[in-house]
């Protein structure tokens, strides 16, 4: 291939920006040219077979971070550097929206408008707009913009801030506080020292994916191994891969990411492949509405993941990991690389683990604002410097997944779920939970709720338990519903409050667990107003790769506000059917489970009468 | 593409399509198990030069056992598939693609098959509302990812937009733009290796671009027509030919295609003039040249002057 570019060319400061990520240039490249061609026409060939695409999205956030934008020079040089024609690099950076391709202020605040934080009463946006005007303005120092979920949902209210430079700051406010705010833009230096997690109303003894949170520092890996730290790694390299792999089997382990595959046919999979090299994922894009329970794992027992993710590899003989982990979550980031350094220097990570002679490194891939990026596929694209859209399957990802290896990928939650099994047994493991949903699992409770927080309890336990445990519906309110699973799950009623946590029970409901999400909903809630957020934000996630989803999601939005301004086309049953036929070809047309889900919570909205009906609030 | 095992390795082997019973080798995919028997199937990405894409979902089928449908371009034939192409499901998703696809694309100069498909299937794009006015120029290449307007839903959107005219050779009307990723892909990998188009922007911004929307000639762009060649909806389109259509002149009785070889060098590329008064109106190269596979580069497909 022949790469060409335009002559616009990159500052210098664009220039060490890319250089943070890829190396310098070669001394013979002159302000960022290569030399001998002239500036314009540049000879890849067979150099691209080096392949270093796989750099293009940690370099497009060294300079977005430090410059705040992407300009075409700064773009042309990393096409370069890293032999990619610049139409396909743009178009992997304008498919997040994390990545700006024109100035922007220094300083942009992304601001949660998303469904937990409006069932909680938030009114940050208005906030904003009191005091900053409209959204997305280019000039001055400061913008903002609306953000979806930023996994912050128990605070109530939350928004990402960053500041391009060198470096650059990036810091999470949750609860948002417009005092804060100014404090973080004014004192870019000081860090906000981060809220350690608390566990409400839990006993700690009944932990088993939370029972370090509090008690580690997050920081050390001493502390870490204090509290029984890297026993399973030990466990599992002296007893072996069949031992790993039978005991998640004999746990009935299955994916804690939504679709509940069964972790220990996953990991023999990949173990038994006789393909070489492979890799294991970690999956910590975590960016389903209401979803945050990820991010606090993360946050206060990194070291926990770390050494997951390394039975993970040992165990499947896989000698990369990588750690995808979504870009709105910097503490949790910045925790992960420190464990990752840490285990590193002290032989568990490595060409020589435990002085087993077994090789294992990971790598933190940061997501740069796209849900779509946490479909395992379109994951693997975001880390090979693709566009993020999901593939075909199959071939499944444990036959052609990360550059095409055999690749085994699981839920942080899930591979916090095996170390447990690692580590106390899987006869352990199975005495919690039911028959067919084995262990504990992780309840994200948001919205209107009197305790929001995590919550780990049993599968199986219903879901009146659990809202009691976290303190039942807000003082002096009315419970209306309870979004289960996120905005790709569905509602469920008052009435319902009996229905069993366990996959087999919400299936049988119809509805489903999806990522844990519980958003609890009262009379205050606009229940319209949420469903149509719910709506915009398939739209707006969509990749825009199929029919189904790319137009369907704008048409589905599309009839949701003729409804709600009380304005259908034709009648009401009309609009009602054209919802239907939106919903079959989306579930069943789709490439992916973004497309599939699209209008399953718009859809059980209606049947529960909770918008469109006499009986709704509207 | 067809599976590169030797033929006598092929395993052959059985399966139903709507309840026949049908030989089919593997590696095949559903599609040409299909047509294999005859058995119509409505396409719009997928071309038999291309690395299917599926992307329109207009082939789908019914797989007994599968949860979803699936994309018969793509997916490869197993023993004892039962394979449904004609139940309720595939015709409602059918008619939803096509009507999602007529309600936000003008598919006016479409394929002739692409009118077919609408009656056969039923299809109803007014249901959706009416057309939303086309998007200044521009507006479209500047969409942030994840972001949109608010709507209130008394249009139906499309990508209706200003005509992109910068070049002397082609022109490209994306508001005809129905995202199959053929150009992209005729420009990439499976025939040109000039990548100087890819999809930008996510969800219904999504678009085919050069680098921040910079003009063909300032682009990659060689100028070699192939992704013109495979564009089914007429969204890219030889200039001469799309002053015929605005003149009011545009005659298909009229028209001739003669076949001839292109001149320019010795590698011998099929050409197919096609002919309007005397005017080479389109160059073309037929899909089964094995030399061409009906690509062609900038001399054979624009360089047609020196005939006049
Ligand atoms: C649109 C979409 C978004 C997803 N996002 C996530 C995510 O953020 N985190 C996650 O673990 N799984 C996510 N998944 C599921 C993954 O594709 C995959 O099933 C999961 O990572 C497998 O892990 P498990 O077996 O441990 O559940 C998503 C799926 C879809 C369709
Ligand atoms: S269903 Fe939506 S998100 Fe998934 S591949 Fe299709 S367009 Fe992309
Ligand atoms: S004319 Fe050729 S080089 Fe130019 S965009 Fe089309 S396929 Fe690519
Ligand atoms: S321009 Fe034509 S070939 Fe390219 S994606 Fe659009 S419809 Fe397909
Ligand atoms: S942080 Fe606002 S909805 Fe999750
Ligand atoms: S023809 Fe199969 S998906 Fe488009």
């Amino acid at each position: 291939m022949d790469l060409k570019t335009t002559e616009d060319v990159a500052t210098e400061e664009e220039r060490k920006a890319a250089d943070s990520v890829i190396g310098s240039a070669p001394p013979s490249w002159s302000d960022g040219l290569r030399p001998g061609v002239g500036g314009r026409v540049i000879l890849g060939g067979q150099r691209r077979r080096a392949n270093l695409r796989h750099l293009l999205l940690p370099t497009l956030h060294a300079i977005q971070d430090q410059i705040g934008w992407i300009s075409h020079g700064a773009l042309n040089y990393v096409c370069t550097r890293l032999d990619i024609a610049p139409a396909e690099a743009f178009g992997v950076a304008s498919s997040y929206s994390l990545f700006s391709l024109r100035p922007t202020a220094q300083t942009v605040v992304h601001v949660c408008d998303d469904i937990a934080c409006r069932a909680a009463g938030s009114d940050s946006v208005e906030t904003m707009r009191g005091h900053f005007g409209e959204p997305d303005t280019t000039d001055g120092q400061l913008t903002w913009r609306t953000s979806p979920c930023l996994g912050q949902c128990e605070h109530g209210s939350a928004a990402m801030v960053t500041i391009a430079g060198s470096p650059g700051v990036r810091e999470v406010l949750a609860p948002f506080n417009i005092h804060e705010l100014d404090t973080v833009v004014s004192n870019t230096t000081a860090k906000r020292p981060p809220t350690p997690a608390t566990l409400l109303n839990q006993v700690r003894s009944e932990l088993h994916l939370l029972k370090r949170i509090g008690l580690v520092d997050p920081e050390s890996l001493d502390s870490y191994r204090s509290e029984g730290g890297y026993q399973a790694l030990r466990r599992a390299i002296d007893f072996g891969p069949e031992w790993v792999i039978r005991e998640l089997k004999d746990a009935k382990l299955l994916g804690r990411g939504g679709a509940a595959f069964p972790t220990g046919a996953k990991w023999e999979a990949v173990a038994h492949s006789s393909v070489r090299p492979r890799y294991f994922v970690a999956n910590a894009d975590e960016s389903e509405p209401g979803t945050f329970k990820d991010r606090v794992l993360i946050e206060n027992d990194p070291f926990a993941l770390v050494e997951a993710l390394t039975i993970a590899g040992v165990t499947t003989g896989a000698e990369q990991g990588y750690i995808y982990i979504r870009g709105e979550y910097p503490l949790g980031e910045r925790r992960l690389r420190s464990a990752i350094t840490q285990a590193q220097s002290r032989g568990l990570l490595g060409d020589d683990i435990m002085g087993s002679g077994l090789k294992f490194q990971i790598e933190v891939r940061r997501g740069a604002g796209a849900y779509i990026a946490g479909e395992e596929t379109a994951l693997f694209n975001s880390i090979e410097g693709h566009r993020p859209e999901p593939r075909t399957k199959p071939p499944y990802p444990v036959d052609k997944g990360l550059f095409a290896k055999p690749t085994g990928i699981n839920n942080v939650e899930t591979l916090l779920s095996a170390l447990e099994i690692i580590s106390s047994g899987a006869t352990e493991f199975i005495r919690y939970g039911t028959e067919s949903s084995t262990g504990t699992r992780m309840f994200c409770l948001s919205g209107c709720v009197n305790l929001p927080g995590i919550y780990e309890v049993p599968l199986g336990t219903k879901l009146r338990e659990l809202i009691q445990i976290a303190g039942g519906v807000t003082e002096g309110h009315q419970l209306t519903a309870i979004l289960l699973g996120g905005a790709a799950g569905s509602f469920v009623g008052p009435d319902q409050l009996d229905l069993e946590l366990s996959f087999e029970a919400v299936r049988m409901a119809g509805t489903t667990l999806g990522s844990g999400v519980v958003i609890v909903i009262d009379e205050t809630v606009d229940m319209v107003a949420f469903v149509r957020r719910i709506a915009q934000f398939f739209r707006d996630e969509s990749c825009g790769q199929c029919v189904p989803c790319r137009v369907g999601t704008v048409r589905q939005e599309e009839v949701l506000a003729r409804l709600s301004l009380n304005a259908p086309l034709g009648s009401r049953q009309d609009e009602l059917s054209l919802l239907d036929d939106l919903g079959s070809v989306m579930r069943d047309a789709s490439i992916c489970g973004l497309g599939q889900a699209a209008n399953t919570a718009v859809l059980s909205a209606i049947e529960q009468q909770l918008i469109f009906s006499s009986k709704g609030n509207s | 593409m067809t599976s590169t095992v030797p033929i006598s390795l092929q395993r052959r082997f059985d399966l139903t399509i709507d309840g026949k019973d049908v030989t089919v080798t593997e590696g095949q995919t559903i599609l040409e198990a299909c047509r294999q028997v005859q058995v119509d199937i409505p396409t719009l990405c997928y071309l038999e030069t291309l690395t299917p894409v599926n992307v329109c979902r207009l082939c789908v089928v019914e797989v007994k056992g599968s949860r979803t449908l699936v994309s018969a371009c793509s997916r490869k034939v197993e023993p004892k598939m039962e394979i449904l192409t004609d139940s309720s499901r595939v015709n409602t998703s059918r008619r939803m693609v096509l009507e999602l696809l007529a309600s936000s694309v003008d598919l006016s100069l479409a394929d002739d098959e692409v009118g077919h498909w609408m009656q056969q299937y039923d299809v109803h794009p007014e249901r959706h509302g009416p057309q939303s006015d086309p998007a200044e120029e521009g507006e479209r290449d500047r969409g942030h990812a994840g972001e949109h307007k608010a709507i209130d839903g008394s249009t139906a959107e499309t990508v209706a937009q200003p005509i992109k005219r910068d070049n002397g050779q082609y022109l490209r009307d994306y508001s005809r733009c129905i995202l199959c990723y053929k150009c992209v892909e005729a420009c990439g990998v499976d025939a040109q290796n000039t990548f100087a188009i890819a999809v930008a922007g996510r969800g219904f911004e999504a678009r085919i671009s050069t680098e921040y929307n910079v003009a063909l000639p300032e682009s990659a762009c060689v100028y070699c027509g192939n992704c013109v060649a495979v564009c089914p909806t007429g969204a890219l389109m030889p200039t001469i030919e799309f002053d015929l259509r605005e003149s009011g002149k545009w005659d298909p009785k009229s028209q001739t295609v003669t076949q001839t070889v292109c001149p320019y060098c010795g590698v011998g590329c099929n050409l197919e003039l096609h002919v309007q008064d005397n005017q080479i109106f389109k160059v073309t190269s037929p899909l089964d040249h094995s030399t061409t596979s009906g690509n062609l580069c900038i001399k054979g497909r624009f360089g047609f002057e020196f005939v006049h």
